[in-house]
């Protein structure tokens, strides 16, 4: 088990030297978004719209964060269930998207999808919200505001904690993780 | 002999449980989080543990939410029947404290108008899912649990034959469990309820959520039963957030109650390890 501290965007040496259940520590930019950003990202796809920032090399988080207290840059910023994302994930890494950190296992399109297009699944501990806010530096809406905690936010980071769930040679944290504990 | 409470005192009972129940979670969670960590064998799964347990603390300290799903506002009311509430709707006077709670408490909005037609958020949290159960005196006592989506997403209420029995109960329990995997966020917490009906199926296993983590059922041969699928989950292998590891649940809670002879309806409600909830009595 290795841990990795690394600058966004992502360059592929970042990415071939992960291995499932390494530490990640990132720096640099996230795009937090879920749900109802990623059907309007596909939609724009469709229709061959600009999207609102470009998906080469980027990082996407899913998460809905709670409003910020006075003079916090961000409320409670924990992640949210990746599973909702699966339909829209492959077409964003065919556009150039390199990791995405959620909480929970995906779909197998899914982990194919990242082997192909080598990128990989990070996961932040699902219910340490207040931890993981304090890795985030500054936070700006850029998209979709009406959609309140769902709209898409620049995020700057800096030492932000993730475990690598899927890396791009096929391994899932999830079964094999499960294999080995159980009973 | 009749007692008042005027309804502007349960608006404010309401916000400050909100806030409260967000914060600040119990020390029977913290206490069975510490517990559970001596036992998880899994390198990440302890340092996960480890890290909920720290989270538990800022929050408290910050004063900001455990979890940004601060969820939908479950209020279960007990009111004595001598308890006239004065200056206003009662139900609106729940809403409003969920309404001031969630916005003063810089508290995530979760809900919207219609699930598939008006999917607009209300912008307020409300309305609240209270669940109301009139008792003896003349006290009112509320409880607030913020359920978030991710372990109610894998929930379920099943009518079992009536011939199905503890094996079966056991089986769609586990079944439940695995499905779910990391999604809820484990380690979890197991409501379970059985008998009554439909409805009163799930909300006893909502219920059953309240109990102290770890507090066996006062039922000798249900506190078995609970402790059996206990074990059985923590051999499962998903562990801390579904990683891998022994520890998946915290706890499995128990509510029975009496059902039709040709029934067994049984609800289980997951509960992510932010188990949170809070009493007042006005």
């Amino acid at each position: 088990m290795k841990t990795h501290y690394i600058n966004t965007p992502l360059k592929l040496k970042d990415i071939t030297s992960m291995r499932t259940g390494d530490r990640v520590f990132i720096t640099g930019t996230v795009y937090a978004m879920r749900d109802e950003a990623h059907k309007r990202f596909i939609y724009k796809i469709i229709k061959d719209e600009p999207l609102p920032f470009e998906l080469k090399g980027q990082i996407i988080y899913y998460t809905g964060p709670a409003p910020a207290p006075e003079g916090k840059p961000i409320g409670s910023a924990g992640p949210t269930s990746s599973y909702r994302m699966d339909t829209y994930t492959p077409q964003l890494l065919e556009k150039g998207l390199k990791a995405t950190i959620g909480k929970g296992p995906r779909d197998k399109s899914v982990v194919e999808s990242m082997v192909r297009r080598r990128a990989v699944y990070l996961v932040a501990v699902g219910g340490a919200a207040v931890v993981i806010s304090r890795s985030v530096k500054s936070s700006e809406v850029i998209a979709f505001e009406e959609l309140g905690h769902e709209a898409v936010r620049k995020l700057e980071v800096e030492n932000f904690p993730c475990i690598v769930a899927n890396d791009i040679y096929g391994n899932d944290i999830f079964t094999e993780g499960v294999e080995k504990w159980k009973k | 002999m009749r007692r008042e409470i005027k309804s502007r005192e349960v608006t404010a009972a309401v916000k400050k449980l909100c806030m409260d129940a967000n914060y600040f979670v119990g020390e029977d969670l913290k206490d069975s989080i510490r517990k559970f960590s001596e036992i998880e064998e899994s390198e990440t799964g302890k340092e996960i543990l480890s890290v909920i347990l720290e989270n538990y603390d800022l929050a408290a300290k910050e004063r900001m939410a455990v979890c940004q799903d601060t969820g939908v506002a479950v209020l279960f009311v007990r009111i004595g029947q001598d308890v006239h509430i004065t200056g206003g709707n009662f139900y609106e006077a729940l809403n409003e404290g969920v309404r001031q709670g969630y916005s003063e408490g810089c508290l995530r909005k979760s809900l919207i108008k219609d699930p598939v037609f008006k999917r607009i958020n209300t912008k307020d949290n409300t309305p609240a899912v209270i669940h109301t159960r009139i008792v003896s005196g003349k006290k009112l006592e509320i409880t607030m649990m913020p359920k978030g989506s991710g372990a109610e997403n894998m929930s379920e209420v099943r009518m079992l034959r009536a011939s199905d029995g503890l094996k079966e109960i056991k089986k769609f329990v586990l079944e439940k469990v695995v499905l779910g995997g990391g999604k809820p966020c484990p380690p979890i917490i197991v409501g379970i309820g059985v008998g009554g009906n439909l409805e009163r199926s799930a909300i006893l296993s909502k219920i059953a959520l309240l109990r102290d983590i770890g507090k066996p059922s006062t039922d000798r041969n249900w506190a078995k039963v609970e402790s059996d699928i206990l074990e059985d989950i923590n051999r499962t292998g998903i562990g801390p957030q579904g990683l891998g590891g022994n520890v998946t649940a915290l706890a499995v809670h128990i509510l029975v109650e009496p059902c039709h002879i040709a029934c067994l309806p049984v609800a289980v409600n997951i509960q992510c390890h932010a188990n949170r909830h809070r009493t007042v009595t006005l």
